[in-house]
């Protein structure tokens, strides 16, 4: 076993994916020999594959995911780094319409296995433009995957993994956990994780909480505190929200009877509204309580540290919801 | 330039074919037997059929919304592009794409979209996965005069001019995007003078002269070809229908449409081709007769043709 940290897991993940079959490249702004990318995850992977294979882009975002997916459909195997997962807007038509579209579109004579890195959710001051997670918003896609995890370990399993797929995926990683996130052991041997198979983080007995990238961290502080309190939260963590694991989140509400969704994006569209729907209708019978979703308010995501801490959902909204229910 | 006798019949033969499919398609709309949106061809077949006949079958095109000239110049089957148009199962997307998305990668045909401009990255990433794999292969992506004025045209061209890409960018400048004049989209006589902005070469031609097409479109394969990267060929042209079927052509005078009828590239190229002692009317009666029965029988195949069950919609979302 090895330590490692949220940052090594995307650049090993990178690497052995680069290594082990030539068809893969990245491609992205600010990827090169600078800077290895703006919180530098690619760093060192310039000086190992070169410029063919680490294509450093101009700002030109509808380029980079239109050209992934040509390279993609004629043979290669490209990972598309959109910096910022607020920047898939510019390239909003590659994303809708194309990118997730094409394979159906034609058939089902294609194959498009691209990957999209980019940095996702708020919490460094970023305002707005940098900060979004966008997750209701990727799942309302049909054909695209989407990957968000919570651990470095979780991080470089699904990220190998989500490089293989054959279709496309959106793999966010969090700027929180990046920067400032817990490492994590891995073993000496390669391992990969399936995506569309959640994780218990932590298990528990009284309220279901399942928890989406950061706020795993946070619901697990959460449930330090809630346990010296005597309530035990099962905490799970989907890792895939495309494909989503139902039935282990299903299979935990049957245990506790009550669920708690904590999700870092305004309410209204959210990935916690979908889990939400799915558990009232495929286990409305096992619930003893209504379910509660811990997300932002429906309003952009403010700049001023003060606001951004008020908008983002922490621990504190976690306990509120789960001591209503109780 | 000499071309071979061979080379000269078939892009006849292609041009007609185009034509003729075009044809039968405005027919069979009209008579609701297709439905959804139709964008024909029709009076811009030189362009196609001059740029494809430069390319090999593994050479690669990317294609539009007005789409159906360029599969054919391709190589694409005029019976299986037909079923598509009908919706049928048999046809080229199995019904899923219709009109404007038709696909053939068997013959490098990559897709068409009915997103104006969508297929410039995306036929940059072709031509660079064509570079990183180590083979000679081109790609010619096609859109017109609208597509120029978007930003994907400036992403895409300029991506593709610093990697030196292999792509052949040929803009079909019908003169018209949907009903606005590129007189007034465009602050410029000839598109292709972009392509200075870019540091490529840029040519403006005949796009009702096949073989002005060919000549242009072949010097920009060679370049593509031998790594000299991209060039813009811009092919002015105009169409004989509306934008799309159903359109009333309000925005173009009558005497503008009966000029661009007087231009058309088919008769033009016979005539030619008569005078070169290539064809002999009766030669080009015949092909044109053929053509005809092949198209009838293309017709024949969408209509024989099964539809796709209801239950096929929730198939190929995924690989």
């Amino acid at each position: 076993m090895r330590e490692i940290t949220f940052k090594e897991a995307i650049t090993e993940a990178v690497d052995e994916e680069m290594a082990r079959d030539p068809t893969v490249f990245l491609m992205g702004e600010d990827i090169g020999k600078w800077w290895g990318a703006a919180l530098g995850e690619y760093q060192g992977l310039f000086d190992k594959y070169g410029p063919e294979r680490i294509r450093e882009t101009p700002i030109s975002e509808t380029a980079i995911l239109g050209g992934a997916m040509g390279a993609a459909i004629t043979g290669m195997r490209p990972i598309a780094f959109l910096f910022f997962c607020d920047f898939l807007g510019v390239c909003g038509d590659e994303l809708i319409t194309h990118l997730t579209k094409m394979r159906y579109m034609f058939g089902g004579k294609i194959k498009m296995p691209v990957t999209i890195t980019a940095y996702s959710g708020a919490g460094l001051s970023s305002a707005d433009s940098h900060s979004k997670n966008l997750l209701g918003w990727l799942m309302a896609i049909p054909g695209l995957k989407i990957v968000t995890p919570s651990t470095a370990y979780d991080c470089k399993g699904l990220l190998k993994t989500s490089i293989r797929d054959d279709n496309p995926v959106v793999f966010l990683y969090h700027k929180v956990l990046i920067t400032t996130g817990p490492t994590s052991q891995i073993p000496d041997e390669e391992y990969t994780i399936p995506l569309g198979k959640a994780d218990i983080k932590r298990e528990g007995s009284d309220v279901t909480v399942v928890a989406i990238a950061l706020m795993v961290q946070r619901a697990l502080a959460a449930a330090d505190k809630l346990q010296k309190k005597g309530i035990s939260l099962e905490i799970i963590d989907p890792r895939s929200l495309v494909p989503l694991d139902k039935q282990a989140i299903i299979n935990s509400v049957k245990k506790t009877g009550k669920l708690v969704i904590m999700d870092e994006e305004p309410k209204i569209g959210s990935a916690a509204g979908e889990i939400s729907a799915v558990v009232a209708e495929e286990a409305f019978d096992f619930l003893d309580a209504p379910i509660k979703r811990v997300c932002a308010p429906d309003t952009p995501i403010p700049f001023s540290p003060v606001l951004e801490k008020f908008w983002m959902p922490d621990e504190e909204n976690l306990i509120q919801a789960v001591t209503e229910i109780m | 330039m000499a071309i071979e006798k061979e080379k000269l019949i078939d892009m006849y033969r292609v041009m007609l074919r185009i034509r003729v499919f075009e044809d039968r398609v405005y027919k069979e709309f009209a008579a609701g037997h297709i439905g959804g949106f139709v964008h024909l061809y029709t009076g811009e077949e030189a362009v196609a059929t001059g740029a494809c006949a430069n390319l090999r079958i593994d050479d690669y095109i990317t294609s539009t919304h007005r789409g159906h000239g360029h599969l054919i110049a391709k190589g694409g089957k005029t019976d299986r592009m037909m079923a598509e148009l009908y919706g049928k199962k048999t046809g080229y997307n199995k019904g899923k794409g219709g009109s404007m998305h038709i696909a053939d990668l068997d013959v490098g045909i990559l897709g068409a979209s009915g997103i104006v401009a969508a297929a410039i990255p995306i036929a940059g990433g072709a031509a660079l996965s064509a570079k990183m794999r180590g083979t000679d292969q081109v790609t010619v992506c096609f859109f017109g005069d609208g597509a120029c004025n978007t930003s994907r045209f400036h992403e895409g061209v300029n991506l593709a001019s610093i990697w030196k890409l292999p792509i052949v960018y040929v803009i079909e400048n019908n003169m018209y995007a949907e009903t606005t004049p590129i007189s007034y989209a465009a602050n410029i006589p000839n598109i292709a003078d972009r392509a200075a902005a870019y540091g490529i070469p840029g040519v403006t031609v005949d796009g009702n002269d096949v073989l002005a097409v060919y000549e242009a479109a072949g010097e920009a394969v060679t370049r593509a070809r031998k790594g000299e990267g991209p060039t813009l060929v811009e092919c002015k042209t105009c169409r004989h229908h509306g934008h799309y079927e159903g359109d009333t052509d309000t925005y173009r005078t009558k005497e503008e449409l009966d000029e661009c009828k007087k231009r058309d590239p088919i008769p033009r190229f016979r005539k030619k081709l008569v005078e070169m002692g290539v064809l002999t009317e009766k030669e080009a009666d015949k092909i044109e007769q053929e053509i005809n029965e092949e198209i009838e029988e293309a017709v024949k195949f969408a209509e024989e043709s099964p539809l796709p069950a209801p239950e096929e919609t929730l198939e190929d979302v995924y690989a």
